[in-house]
């Protein structure tokens, strides 16, 4: 009976790719803040069908894809350097997890000043309507999870500069990275619901 | 090139009298510090339910006290001990309280306490996560309680609606402290969440599949699921809340575009699967600790785990159910009503399950026994009045009526605090090492059974005759005058009950008989170890191989051949360490390396605290400073460290 | 035994109660009109059921107990037979199975109450719109004819037989419009006006109350409605739609200056130059019933007492002490006195 259920030789030691506890605990992590935008794009679709005077549903037109449009590829793209550094250091390639993540940690940096710019341009502040609250309090949630994001991937590049990881021990690299992913994919959805919807008739 | 082989290393097996020195060297390895240091930096989740649990117990009497001043001034009509103001906020202090600082976090404690000892593990799967929870668990019940303690505590009910809620109709610091102090609680909640369905996957003894797992933890873990999909809609509401009080957004303000129903979707959304969230684990040590008074094992484990699971899943189809007069269209109602009548169903598995369990058993009559199947009845009759209410027509009449008063009081008591009450006869000797009196066991049952129906089945009465609820005062001549004057009489008998539970707590803990191991000589892995446990629970990991490892080969002819082994098993005594296995069947797979003790928690929930004082008195500065030290305590808790082999080298062995 | 102490309050308070309307003017255990009857017996199927289940749940907990001799608790460590016998499972089948069919006719029998309440069978003889107030009833009667619009507060008459429609519209907090023996609650609600209707068929007093909280008063913000025959309706009506006769009398001459200087600003009276709609309309307030939402009975001496002190009896409400002197008190009490 011990025998049988007992060790055949020998078993890893340590944060090991996916029996890492870090790395199921990001999983769910993921999952509660998946239902967190979840919840506010349920606040938009709820407040987007309510009676609204024309036109103030979006409120000042149709938003402008000028900045969101390129801002969403920047991001796409910091996202495939992220993976490319994944990729490296299951290569044992630490240079290029290095460059990986400082590429998708800069690329996030202009994501958020591009947003910041994309802001100070709205014809309209936080407290005008519904519509405005919503907008830069969703963008405004996306946009905290990218801050923390960007800190996450700026930590991760100190640590495989100090050369802590290789490709049997990366699980930091691992998990972080799901969460990049992770506000990445977000991102897809709240551009979606904010600049594609109204196009497609979700308006007052 | 470095492989998964440089990293691996064969476990030993061997009997726990195998090595003398053993036991010794876990415990010096696994031993939090001494004084307050250690109390600050333990992540041992023995302490930390133990703190969970006392905790949760001083909101329960706090959250009481304030009951019994409130039916004071209901014990009679046109009554006048109270103003209005103060009835306010003593109801809604009143329903925070009992429900998120005392009914969660009690169900936590427990099972923080208790999971890892069931499971067959050394500790849960993050513990220094589980200290935060805890940390951020008081700094929450504190922030909150400062508030009220210094006349602004919330005001307008525990579910807090819009518009009285918002700046226009509450224009005092009272529902800001209430939105900012739920936020905190809210990530004291999804921490522990997390921790416990990490742990169910990959923490349990190698050969417990999950088939195999006691009923407790099913209800925990389903819990956990759901607070991890419920959560974020009643921070969010909150958070929105305190936006448009303070910052001036227009989410819930109606001339502007806002709707006041948003507030009620997303309160209820999270709201009707916390309240499952709250009786799950709860029933499940029911279900674990009736069998042992039975002789026998659970009828129908396999139905009642996944009738625990339907519940909780059906929990989230129905939150409609709490605005059924709202003037939503009726194919809406009809569907929430069918699916609220419908969540019957599984309920019903429980009831028939520990009826059978008891009627094919051989009863011991225990106080732990009287609470477990008091249960049972006090279920049912909290049970039916839901399903009385599930029905529109009928609820359009009972809704805001003292009839819902009396059934959120018969499932929270019922269906909560009278299994924690048995659960602690239960539990108490394995946590303490000695047995609770058994001769006040019987006073502390009768009288808590007794009061809690004296003082609340007369409200389903005053319900049908139309008394209201959230009322400070009644008129004379409604037919309601003798029904509160026993309510009132009754939750004092009530009270005395639960007084002489605590007493009885207290003094068994100092003068109550050894227990010994196994004293109950029940089935489950926590009683194959000393009572109370050593800080790494088992001096070797067991196998299981079957539900019940303590009671194989003595049920007779239908008992299976496999068995558990209990005093054999893997020594990981390189520094902190217990095994990982694969999410169904439970097959070791790594040797996890486990953290030492620690002050990031406790300084984590400092800081995030401090955030949200700032927010609340408008100190922007603290916030920020707040966010900023936060940011530093997690990058230094999670820096990768070689002992818990994150980094490429070897941990030590 | 348990059992006992269970049901036995229920039946010894329950009973005598009816017929409940006079001891417990708020009960709905028995109705009074087309939209109340399915209803009531639906609530009444149900509470049988569930009577039903505790009385047998409790049973079988008992018998499941006392069945065989029972045993003590034990020395702990001590080691009692263990055994697994079988036919636990079919407690399970068999209860979940009764348990089912029994929900399945209740949500059937669901469907049909929701379908029959829903609307009323025949055409609304009328319309009438309330608004929630903090803590009062504004009510409007609708028509078609311009000059038969009205408004009064806190007292609703209806005529018996035909339904009544029912326009509830927020006004600034949540309430819920509630007259237990005519209908079930509907909510009033900020931005959105939601429909309810009911049906009188005999003539009486119908108390209703305000069910969603709404603040500090909450407990104090009752309603009536009286149901009336066809013809007493048409006499009511046509005497609300009247303004107050011009009197000779100098101390009511004198009150009516007085009210509308003080009270005007916030109270209204039909035809005469108070016209504030912050508070209850006044017009024909001799021929309510009760005074201050359903507090107080409509007499004099309490008339005086909630004028003169309001906040002594609904504490928080909006309506403040009123400056007057005894003579003035006297005239606007003499004024009122009119107002039939």
């Amino acid at each position: 009976m011990v025998d049988r259920i007992a060790i055949q030789g020998k078993l890893p030691v340590g944060a090991i790719d996916t029996r890492a506890s870090g790395w199921w605990a990001m999983i769910f992590v993921i999952f509660t803040e998946a239902s967190l935008f979840a919840y506010l794009l349920f606040s938009y679709f709820y407040l987007a069908v309510q009676p609204h005077l024309p036109g103030t549903f979006p409120e000042g037109g149709m938003p402008s894809l000028m900045l969101a449009l390129p801002n969403t590829f920047i991001l796409l793209l910091s996202s495939v350097a992220v993976g490319w550094a994944q990729f490296n250091i299951e290569h044992d390639d630490n240079r290029h997890l290095v460059a990986g993540l400082g590429i998708g940690a800069a690329l996030g940096m202009v994501f958020l000043v591009l947003q910041y710019f994309e802001w100070a341009g709205k014809p309209f502040g936080l407290t005008s309507s519904s519509y405005s609250s919503l907008y830069f309090t969703v963008t405004g949630f996306h946009m905290a999870h990218v801050v923390v994001g960007v800190i996450i991937l700026w930590s991760l590049f100190a640590w495989s500069l100090m050369g802590y990881f290789n490709r049997v021990r990366y699980a930091h690299i691992h998990i972080g990275a799901l969460y990049w992913h992770f506000v990445d994919a977000v991102w897809l959805v709240v551009f979606f619901t904010f600049y594609i919807t109204p196009l497609l008739g979700v308006t007052s | 090139m470095s492989t998964i082989a440089d990293y691996e290393r064969a476990p030993t097996v061997a009997g726990e009298g195998a090595h003398p020195a053993l036991a010794e060297k876990l415990g010096r390895v696994w031993e939090a510090k001494p004084g307050i240091a250690g109390w600050l930096s333990t992540v041992d989740h023995k302490d930390i339910g133990i703190r969970y649990i006392i905790t949760a117990f001083a909101f329960l009497i706090a959250g009481g006290v304030e009951a019994l001043i409130f039916r004071l001034q209901l014990a009679g009509p046109n009554l006048h001990l109270l103003t209005p103001e103060q009835y306010d906020q003593l109801f809604t202090v009143h329903g925070m309280t009992m429900i998120f600082l005392y009914a969660g976090p009690v169900l936590s404690g427990f099972s923080n306490y208790l999971w890892p000892l069931l499971l067959g593990a050394r500790d849960m799967a993050l513990p220094r996560l589980n200290a935060l929870s805890y940390w951020i668990y008081l700094c929450a019940g504190i922030f909150l309680y400062a508030a009220f303690a210094f006349g602004f505590g919330p005001n307008v009910g525990w579910f807090n609606y819009v518009p009285l809620a918002a700046r226009a109709y509450n224009n005092g610091p009272n529902i800001d402290f209430y939105s900012l102090g739920m936020i905190i609680l809210g990530i004291s909640t999804t921490v522990g969440a997390i921790n416990f369905i990490v742990t169910f996957l990959r923490l349990r003894a190698p050969g417990m599949s999950i088939n195999r797992v006691p009923i407790l933890v099913w209800g925990t873990l389903t819990a956990s699921a759901a607070n991890i999909f419920a959560i974020p809609a009643v921070s969010l509401a909150f958070f929105l809340l305190w936006m448009d009080r303070n910052l001036g957004t227009h989410f819930f303000d109606v001339p502007t575009g806002g709707s006041a129903l948003l507030w009620q979707h997303l309160f209820w959304m999270f709201g009707h699967p916390w309240v499952y969230a709250i009786v799950l684990p709860a029933m499940g040590m029911v279900s674990d600790g009736l069998p042992v008074f039975c002789r026998r094992p659970l009828v129908g484990y396999t139905v009642v785990a996944l009738a625990t699971v339907a519940t909780m899943v059906l929990g989230f189809g129905v939150w409609v159910h709490h605005m059924f007069a709202t003037g939503l269209p009726s194919v809406s109602l009809s569907f929430f009503s069918a699916a609220s009548l419908i969540i019957a169903v599984p309920s019903a598995v429980g009831v028939f399950a520990w009826i059978a369990t008891i009627w094919t058993g051989r009863p011991i009559l225990t106080t732990a026994f009287l609470f477990f199947a008091s249960f049972i009845v006090l279920f049912t009759i909290g049970g039916v009045s839901g399903y009385m209410t599930g029905s529109v027509p009928v609820d359009l009449q009972l809704t805001d009526t003292y009839f819902i008063v009396a059934h959120i009081h018969y499932v929270l008591i019922g269906i909560n605090v009278f299994p924690v009450v048995g659960a602690t006869y239960f539990w108490f000797p394995k946590f303490t090492g000695k047995m609770m009196d058994e001769r006040l066991g019987r006073w502390n049952f009768w009288t808590m059974f007794i009061g809690f129906n004296l003082g609340f089945f007369p409200m389903h009465i005053s319900g049908l005759l139309g008394m209201p609820r959230r009322v400070y005062t009644f008129a004379d001549g409604m037919g309601w005058d003798w029904l509160n004057f026993i309510t009132t009489l009754g939750s004092f008998v009530f009270a005395a009950g639960v007084l002489l539970f605590i007493i009885n707590v207290m003094v068994s803990y100092r003068r109550g008989r050894t227990a010994g191991d196994n004293p109950w000589d029940a089935p489950t892995l926590e009683w194959a170890t000393t009572s109370p446990p050593p800080p790494y629970n088992f001096v070797v990991i067991p196998t299981v191989a079957s539900r019940h490892p303590l009671w194989e080969g003595r049920l007779g002819k239908s008992d299976s051949q496999e068995r558990s082994t209990v005093s054999t098993g893997l020594v990981l005594d390189h520094g902190r360490e217990t095994v990982g296995t694969t999410p169904l069947d439970a097959q070791p797979n790594i040797i996890l390396k486990m953290p030492k003790d620690s002050y990031a928690p406790v300084i984590l929930a400092l800081t995030l605290t401090a955030i949200f004082t700032g927010l609340v008195l408008h100190l922007w500065w603290l916030a920020i400073a707040g966010a900023l030290a936060s940011g530093l305590d997690i990058i230094g808790w999670l820096w990768p460290e070689v002992a818990l082999g994150e980094t490429r080298e070897p941990a030590n062995g | 035994m348990k059992t006992a102490r269970i049901v036995s309050p229920f039946l010894c308070v329950v009973v005598p109660f009816a017929p409940a309307q006079a001891r417990a003017p708020l009960n709905y255990l028995f109705g009074y009109g087309d939209k109340a009857y399915p209803v009531v017996g639906l609530t009444w199927g149900v509470l049988i059921v569930s009577v039903l289940v505790i009385l047998v749940i409790s049973l079988l907990v008992a018998g499941a107990i006392w069945r065989r001799p029972g045993v003590a608790a034990q020395a702990p460590g001590s080691v009692l037979p263990l055994g697994q016998p079988e036919g636990g499972l079919d407690w399970i089948w068999i209860g979940v199975g009764i348990s089912s069919v029994v929900l399945l006719a209740s949500v059937v029998w669901t469907m049909v109450v929701i379908a029959d309440t829903n609307s009323p069978a025949t055409k609304p003889a009328l319309t009438i719109e309330v608004t929630g107030q903090r803590w009062w009833w504004a009510v409007r009667y609708l028509s078609d004819d311009p000059s038969r619009v009205f408004v009064t507060a806190n007292e609703i008459h209806i005529p018996t037989g035909p339904p009544i429609q029912f326009r509830l519209i927020g006004g600034d907090v949540i309430h819920s419009f509630w007259v237990p023996a005519l209908s079930g609650k509907t909510d009033l609600i900020p931005g959105q006006t939601n429909e309810t209707w009911m049906e009188a068929r005999t003539p009486g007093i119908y108390r209703g109350q305000c069910t969603e909280y709404c603040g500090i008063e909450h407990a104090h913000m009752g309603l009536v409605v009286v149901a009336q025959s066809p013809n007493d309706f048409r006499k009511w009506y046509l005497r609300e739609l009247q303004s107050p006769a011009p009197t000779t009398d100098g101390q009511v001459a004198a009150g009516m200056l007085n009210f509308n200087a003080h009270c005007g600003s916030c109270h209204a009276v039909r035809g005469t130059d108070a016209a504030g709609v912050l508070g209850p309309d006044l017009s024909h307030l001799m021929n309510r019933t009760t005074i201050a939402a359903g507090e107080l009975p409509n007499d004099p001496a309490d008339l005086a007492h909630f004028i003169s002190d309001p906040q002594g009896v609904k504490p928080g409400i909006l309506m403040q002490k009123p400056e007057l002197s005894t003579n003035e008190m006297a005239d606007i009490l003499a004024y009122l006195k009119t107002l039939n």
